[in-house]
C-alpha cells in the first residue's frame, strides 16, 4: 500500500469536544451493506440544525484536514464514522485526543489521526476561520502541522505512525503472514481444544 | 513477589501472537461475533481477497440492530433492513458461520445470546464489531469493539494488530442504598472519570461492591465501559461466574468443566497485582443516576441539581451550554419531575430477565401514566420466554406497557423504533447523544430499568425509592 507521510490541503474546524460517531454518521445511514453513498450524510443531522455548521459552509466544502477537539469519534465502533468522513473528502483529522476504536478505524483506512494541544488547536482553528483558504500540511513524519509560518508539534502511537509511514497500514496482509504462530498460540489455549488437554 | 501480574495482562500475554513490524501486537481472539450491521463489508473484504473464515468454529452471528420487535414477517417492511437480513444469512451460510436467526429460538442482542449460550468465558479474547462487547468482561475476559475491516481480520486470520493499553482498577466498596443498582453504580463512575478518562485504559472493577454482583448486574457495569473510554472493563471470575456458566450449551462439560473451572479462577488478579492506575469510591455515596446531557458523564443523583455551567472548567463550558441548550434544560434545574414522552426498557446494557423482574416488580399493579408510550424490548428471545413463563410479560401488557420481541430496538433506533420530534425518552440503555434514538432532536435520559418503570408510572422522572417498599417496615 502507499506510503502516508503527509497530507496537504485546506481545512476544517470543527473545535468542539466528544463529538460522538451518531453525529459523524446517524444511525440509520448504516442501514446498507456497502459503505459507498455515507459520504454526503456526514454529520447529516447537525448539519441540519445548524445552519453554521463548518460542512455547511461552502468555504470549507474542499477542506480535507478537520481540526476538533478531545474524545473524537467516541461512541460507537461503526467504521462507517471514518469511511463517511474519507468519503466526504476527509483526509487527515487533527484533534486533541480520539475514542481508541474510532482511531484504529481511522489507521486502517490510512487516514492519519493526530493529537495536538488544546492551545495549538485554538490557535490552527482560528487561523482556518480567518482564512479557509489556508494551506495545512499534517506531517506524520515530522510529527508536526505546518501552516503560514507556523508549526505546531502533534503525537501519534508509533504503531499506527509506522505503518502510515513504512505504507504498512493494511494489516491484514501482515496478519496474514503468521498463520503459523496463530495456529500454534491457539493451540496453547486450553479452551481452543475444549479443556480436553 | 508472585502473580504481580492482573487478569488483563495474563490473558493478553497468552494470546499474543507475536510483535508486528508496527510494534504492535498480533492478539488471537478466541471468540468472535458478529452482527448484520458492521459485518456485511467485512465479508465482501474476504470475497475480494479470496479468503476463507479461519476459525468458523469460533465465530457466531446474531441479528440485532435492525430487527423489527413488532411484525417481523418477511420480508421486512424496511427493504434496506431486508438486504442486511438477505446478507448475514447468506455470508453464514457461505463461509459456514453459525447463525442465530430469527427463527432459532437463540436470537437476541449479540451480548446478552453470548453469555446466555456460555460462548463468553473467563480468560478468552472476544471481539465484536460492536463497542458494547465491553459487556463480556464481566466473565474476566478481554473484550472489546472493533470496527469493520477488523472484522475481516479476525474473520480471516482470528487476529488483530493491537496496543496494549494500560490497566486502571475501578474499585467500589460498601453498601449500595436501596434503589441503587448497577446501572447507578457504572453512571457514577463514568461521571467521577469523565467520558474520556479511560482512553489508553482496560478498566478493572473490582471491590465488594462487584464480588456481591449477580453476573448480569456485572454485564450491566461491564457493558458501558466503552462509555467512559475504556475500550474494555472487566471483573476477575469467581465461583459466581463459574456457576453463572456451568450447564449452559456452550459451556465446557463434566470433566472438561472443572478442569475450565480451575484455569478460569487462577486468571484472577491476585492480591500483589500491580496496576497502571488506582481509584476508588464509596458505594454509599452513589444515588439513583439519571442524564441531564448529551453524553454519559452528563449525569446527576436523582435528589441533585444540574451543575452550573460556570462549575466546570473554562474550556468544557461550551459543550456543556450545548447540551443544556439541546436538552431545553438550566443548570440549577432539578431532574425530578421533568416528564416524559417516553419509558424504554431494553438493550445490552438492561435487557436480561432480571431487569425485566426488577422493573415487573414496579409495573405491578400499577399503570403507564397516560401519553407516555412504553415498551419493553426483551435482550434475547431466551429472555422474552423466561419472562413469559414467569408471567413478567402479562405484568407489563396489564400496566400499559408493550412487550415486544428481541433486538435492539431504541437504543440506537435501527429499526421502526424510534422517538418522534423533540420527545424525551426515559432510558435503560448506553447513549443519551444527540438524535441517538432515532429522532434527530430527540432527548434521551439515561437511568437504571426499575427508574424508567418508576418514571413510565409516574409520567415524569421519579427517585425510585418513593415506590420501593420500605425496608425493615
Amino acid at each position: 500500500m502507499n506510503e502516508i507521510t503527509q497530507v496537504t490541503g485546506t481545512g476544517v474546524p470543527l473545535f468542539l469536544d466528544d463529538i460522538d460517531t451518531d453525529r459523524i454518521i446517524p444511525a440509520r445511514f448504516l442501514r446498507c451493506v456497502s459503505f459507498d453513498g455515507l459520504g454526503e450524510h456526514a454529520f447529516e443531522d447537525d448539519r441540519e440544525q445548524d445552519p453554521s455548521h463548518p460542512f455547511n459552509n461552502d468555504a470549507y466544502r474542499n477542506g480535507s484536514i478537520l481540526v476538533s477537539g478531545r474524545n473524537f469519534g467516541c461512541g460507537s465502533s461503526r467504521e462507517h464514522a471514518p469511511q463517511a468522513l474519507m468519503r466526504w473528502g476527509i483526509e487527515a483529522v487533527v484533534a486533541e485526543s480520539f475514542a481508541e476504536i474510532f482511531f484504529g478505524n481511522c489507521t486502517s483506512l490510512g487516514v492519519p489521526a493526530v493529537c495536538a494541544k488544546r492551545e495549538d488547536l485554538a490557535t490552527l482553528s482560528a487561523a482556518i476561520e480567518s482564512d479557509p483558504q489556508l494551506e495545512v500540511t499534517v506531517d506524520i513524519d515530522a510529527l508536526q502541522v505546518r501552516y503560514g509560518d507556523q508549526a505546531i508539534p502533534v503525537t501519534m502511537p508509533e504503531g499506527a505512525r509506522g505503518a502510515l509511514v513504512s505504507g504498512q497500514w493494511d494489516f491484514l496482509s501482515q496478519l496474514l503472514e503468521n498463520g503459523d504462530q496463530i495456529r500454534e498460540t491457539a493451540g496453547t489455549l486450553p479452551y481452543v481444544s475444549s479443556f480436553a488437554g | 513477589m508472585s502473580d504481580t501480574k492482573n487478569l488483563f495482562n495474563k490473558v493478553w500475554d497468552l494470546h499474543t501472537v507475536g510483535t508486528l513490524p508496527s510494534g504492535q501486537t498480533q492478539l488471537f481472539i478466541g471468540l468472535h461475533l458478529i452482527h448484520e450491521v458492521t459485518s456485511p463489508q467485512a465479508f465482501a473484504m474476504l470475497r475480494e481477497r479470496d479468503l476463507k473464515v479461519m476459525y468458523p468454529e469460533r465465530t457466531f452471528a446474531t441479528v440485532d440492530h435492525i430487527v423489527p420487535t413488532d411484525n417481523q414477517a418477511r420480508p421486512f417492511a424496511d427493504n434496506l433492513a431486508e438486504q442486511m437480513m438477505s446478507a448475514i444469512e447468506k455470508n453464514c451460510r457461505e463461509f459456514g458461520v453459525t447463525l442465530f436467526d430469527l427463527k432459532d429460538g437463540r436470537q437476541g442482542i449479540v451480548h446478552t445470546v453470548g453469555p446466555e449460550q456460555g460462548l463468553t468465558q473467563p480468560g478468552m479474547t472476544i471481539a465484536c464489531g460492536d463497542s458494547h462487547t465491553s459487556t463480556h468482561g464481566a466473565f474476566g475476559s478481554i473484550a472489546f469493539g472493533i470496527g469493520t475491516s477488523q472484522v475481516a481480520y479476525v474473520l480471516s486470520t482470528q487476529t488483530l494488530a493491537m496496543n496494549r493499553p494500560q490497566v486502571r482498577r475501578v474499585g467500589v466498596n460498601g453498601e449500595l442504598g436501596p434503589g441503587v443498582f448497577a446501572k447507578d453504580v457504572i453512571l457514577h463512575i463514568i461521571r467521577q472519570l469523565g467520558v474520556k478518562g479511560g482512553i489508553g485504559y482496560a478498566y478493572e472493577f473490582a471491590g465488594d461492591v462487584f464480588d456481591r454482583m449477580t453476573m448480569e448486574e456485572r454485564m450491566t457495569v461491564c457493558n458501558m465501559s466503552i462509555e467512559g473510554g475504556a475500550r474494555c472493563g472487566y471483573i476477575n471470575p469467581d465461583e459466581t461466574t463459574v456457576e453463572y456458566i456451568r450447564g449452559r450449551p456452550f459451556a465446557p462439560q463434566g470433566e472438561a468443566f472443572e478442569k475450565a473451572r480451575e484455569w478460569w479462577l487462577s486468571l484472577a488478579s491476585g492480591p500483589n497485582a500491580q496496576f497502571d492506575d488506582e481509584v476508588s469510591y464509596d458505594a454509599a455515596s452513589i444515588e439513583p443516576t439519571v442524564t441531564w446531557g448529551i453524553n454519559p458523564g452528563q449525569s446527576v443523583g436523582i435528589n441533585e441539581a444540574i451543575p452550573t455551567v460556570a462549575s466546570y472548567p473554562e474550556e468544557e463550558q461550551k459543550g456543556v451550554q450545548e447540551a443544556l441548550d439541546f436538552m431545553e434544560l438550566n443548570e440549577g434545574q432539578s431532574m425530578k419531575g421533568l416528564k416524559i414522552d417516553v419509558a424504554f426498557i431494553g438493550s445490552c446494557t438492561n435487557g436480561r430477565i432480571s431487569d425485566l423482574r426488577q422493573a415487573a416488580e414496579l409495573a405491578k399493579g400499577n399503570r403507564v401514566a397516560p401519553g407516555v408510550k412504553a415498551i419493553v424490548v426483551p435482550g434475547s428471545q431466551q429472555v422474552r420466554r423466561q419472562a413469559e413463563e414467569e408471567g413478567l410479560a402479562e405484568i407489563f401488557t396489564e400496566a400499559g406497557f408493550e412487550w415486544r420481541e428481541a433486538g435492539c430496538s431504541m437504543c440506537l433506533a435501527m429499526n421502526p423504533d424510534k422517538l418522534k420530534g423533540r420527545e424525551i425518552c426515559a432510558s435503560s440503555s448506553n447513549r443519551n447523544f444527540k438524535g441517538r434514538q432515532g429522532s434527530p432532536t430527540g432527548r434521551t435520559l439515561l437511568m437504571s430499568p426499575a427508574m424508567v418503570t418508576a418514571a413510565a408510572i409516574r409520567g415524569s422522572v421519579t427517585d425510585v425509592r418513593e415506590m420501593l417498599e420500605p425496608v425493615g417496615a
